[in-house]
């Protein structure tokens, strides 16, 4: 059987929807210029150098190498996926940063956790105990239908906590998100991002996923 | 907990048993500039002091209370299915032993029987500075990586999180912390450089013999 040789699409650093300045003073500058010139384009490129080793490694046949590629594939494929929602799931406050969601996701909230401040502190707490690093999601899962609050080590995607989880919005609680302007109190830091959640994208993606699963 | 087990803990280290925040072996800003001195009112004043305090508060009132760290830290790793108390307990140790890991005019070279025995198990100093730097560079999200002894051989090992070489079976000899807080401020994103700073300018070669003293008397004297 023939390799398949078709061109490899690599991954490429996004533009962030805005200045690395306007999301002050919740997160600072400086943060936002290494967090996505260096963290995210870090996970890029490494992700691409996996990306073409996994292709000669299958064109070989080389299954060990297929196997021992996975890690280094999750690790930056999935950083590179996680922050790639997380700059969409930030907005400046001119822009509707920390604006409440619309229907049908402000009453599914509701539903679910109560109220949004319910939903806030339950993310907040879960984000705030995740030992080592990793992110805090709020997801919907379409089998179950219902919203979810998940948290994931490292770089692993929403979705290796379940197939059906779509990530809504992801919270990333490595150091490096928080350290230079927090230093350690991530709880601080939990406490003032949400006046820069874009709950717009939460519930337009939430929206879509509504109307196909019929009664939610 | 094995026997073996204790006498590993206690000949790895001068770590304190007791719940103590223990001041590092030189005042904060005697690294300069390889590790800045808000670095360590952080890492050690707020970081370090954090695993401590909440250790004692998570203890309290659990058949752990009056335990001391290394057993608390054996009993939670629980075979790697981690219990709570784990991260505070392994952490507050790895911690204090990281600060005994370095000291000022450090690194480089050492000499004498250790450099004798790094050479044997890693055919030379540059090949143990590749291995320990690779390991200390590649450990994914949060870790450090360590010189350990078991079996009579030295080795380069690199834990996630709070894990470290005693619930492994070794003895650790050496540490470098790889969480973002260890270099965040004075490197940022820059772990190579961080690491290949503290190979240079922080490693005390005096406490890893010192360790390694104890780590094969320990060996020898439990059959």
């Amino acid at each position: 059987m023939e390799p398949c040789l078709e061109t490899l699409k690599t991954a490429s650093l996004p533009d962030l929807p805005y200045t690395y300045d306007a999301l002050e003073p919740a997160i600072s500058e400086e943060i936002m210029q290494l967090h996505h010139q260096k963290h995210h384009q870090a996970y890029v490129t490494n992700y691409n150098k996996a990306l073409n080793s996994l292709r000669s490694a299958m064109a070989d046949g080389d299954h060990s190498s297929v196997v021992k590629l996975q890690s280094l594939i999750k690790f930056n494929g999935g950083g590179h996926v996680n922050h790639a929602i997380f700059w969409k799931n930030l907005a400046p406050v001119q822009e509707g940063g920390g604006k409440p969601p619309h229907d049908p996701l402000s009453s599914a909230i509701d539903a679910h956790f109560g109220s949004l401040e319910g939903l806030i502190q339950k993310m907040s707490a879960e984000g705030a105990a995740v030992q080592g690093s990793g992110w805090v999601w709020f997801g919907l899962d379409k089998e179950l239908k219902r919203l979810v609050v998940e948290t994931t080590a490292n770089q692993d995607p929403l979705v290796t906590k379940g197939s059906h989880l779509v990530p809504l919005i992801g919270i990333d609680v490595w150091e490096h998100a928080y350290y230079p302007q927090y230093k350690n109190a991530r709880a601080e830091y939990l406490k003032n991002i949400w006046s820069v959640i874009n709950w717009k994208y939460a519930a337009d993606i939430f929206e879509k996923h509504h109307r196909d699963l019929n009664e939610f | 907990m094995s026997s073996f087990g204790s006498k590993r803990m206690a000949a790895s280290s001068a770590v304190t048993a007791g719940y103590v925040l223990k001041p590092p072996p030189f005042s904060l800003d005697a690294l300069e500039p390889h590790m800045s001195r808000q670095t360590l009112e952080f890492h050690w004043g707020k970081h370090h002091r954090a695993y401590v305090d909440n250790l004692k508060k998570q203890v309290l009132g659990t058949e752990l209370e009056g335990k001391t760290i290394d057993h608390i830290i054996h009993t939670t790793y629980n075979n790697g299915d981690l219990l709570p108390a784990f991260n505070n307990a392994a952490q507050a140790w790895n911690h204090e032993f990281f600060w005994e890991s370095m000291k000022p005019n450090g690194g480089g070279k050492p000499a004498g029987e250790l450099l004798a025995l790094l050479e044997r198990d890693f055919t030379s100093y540059e090949k143990f500075y590749d291995e320990f730097n690779a390991a200390a560079a590649t450990q994914f999200g949060a870790g450090w990586a360590w010189l350990a002894y078991a079996n009579d051989k030295l080795k380069v090992v690199k834990t996630p999180n709070a894990v470290n070489p005693l619930v492994l079976g070794s003895f650790p000899l050496l540490t470098i912390d790889v969480w973002e807080h260890a270099y965040y401020l004075d490197f940022q994103n820059r772990r190579p450089d961080y690491i290949k700073t503290f190979m240079n300018n922080l490693v005390s070669w005096e406490a890893v013999s010192a360790r390694l003293e104890a780590a094969k008397a320990a060996s020898s004297s439990s059959a």
